[in-house]
């Protein structure tokens, strides 16, 4: 089972906001839509995104999220880093864009036996 | 806001307020995992009552959503004072939407909202006026097993 921490060291991420840390990912969704995130996000999973406001925070919140990526090195706002920080939601930034980053996640994730072709 | 008890409450909520958009939804979730309601239905709850809680915040100008927990059900109503909903059938449409370009910035305005609350729930009805205002009640059964969706 791979943890956050385990991604953001794998992936040379950057943590802005540091929340569980030992969270297990056991997936990811990639949406700038925030209601197709209430729809189609799972629990544990990741999310990258490149929206850098606070309902960031609000939704991972409500999905049960374990960490939010932002890509190509988007700083999320200040006030997003204060949300985060309240609710101990872990944010991470990378420098990679967000089909690079979700290759090698993608990857990460079929390696522990996370994904499974197919199944959504 | 401090006053709601476990079996029931309200929350204020301003349209505009996008800073703080979601937290009437989180104190729910908390509330409802307190009372030690199924972990599934925890998650459509909090799911529902947060797109009807944008709502009001994107196209209301004022509302409360309110809640009430027994031991057979979850309701959430939730009452706007706005520009009400001129053709229901069109809005529940997935994709259709009226947010202006700058909610549609931060990712709002998919015309998801309403589908995905009749999604999580086990019965939603909407009432609206328009130039008045819109009413949403939305059930979520505790008593027989639903299949999850
Ligand atoms: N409380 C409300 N008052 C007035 N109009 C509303 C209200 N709720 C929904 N509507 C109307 O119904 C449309 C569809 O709502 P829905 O929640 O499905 O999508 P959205 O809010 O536009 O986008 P999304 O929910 O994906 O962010 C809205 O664009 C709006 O025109
Ligand atoms: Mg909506």
């Amino acid at each position: 089972m791979l943890t956050v921490s385990a991604v953001a060291e794998k992936l040379g991420l950057n943590v802005v906001v540091k929340g569980d840390m030992s969270q297990i990912v056991s997936g990811c969704y990639i949406s700038d839509l925030l209601s197709d995130v209430m729809a189609h996000g799972k629990d544990d999973d990741l999310w990258i995104t490149l929206q850098t406001h606070p309902n960031v925070v609000a939704v991972a919140v409500i999905k049960g999220i374990s960490a939010v990526i932002l890509t190509n090195e988007r700083n999320p706002e200040p006030e997003t880093i204060r949300k985060a920080e309240a609710e101990k939601v872990t944010i991470m930034v990378s420098s990679l864009n967000t089909f690079e980053l979700a290759g090698l996640l993608y990857m990460m994730l079929k390696d522990d036996g996370s994904v499974h072709a197919g199944t959504s | 806001m401090t006053e709601n008890s476990p079996s029931e409450g309200t929350f204020h909520l301003m349209g505009g307020e996008f800073t703080n958009a979601g937290s009437a939804s989180s104190e729910l979730k908390s509330t409802l995992i307190k009372v030690g309601v199924e972990k599934s239905i925890v998650r459509r709850v909090a799911i529902a009552a947060f797109e009807a809680e944008m709502n009001v915040i994107i196209h209301a100008v004022a509302g409360t959503l309110r809640y009430e927990i027994t031991t057979e059900a979850v309701t959430i109503t939730v009452t706007d004072m706005g520009p009400g909903i001129e053709n229901i059938n069109q809005a529940m449409q997935p994709g259709y939407s009226t947010a202006p370009d700058w909610v549609r910035e931060m990712g709002w305005g998919a015309g998801m909202g309403l589908p995905n609350i009749s999604k999580h729930s086990d019965l939603f009805k909407i009432d609206s006026v328009v130039g008045e205002g819109t009413t949403l009640e939305i059930i979520f059964d505790l008593k027989e097993k639903n299949a999850d969706s």
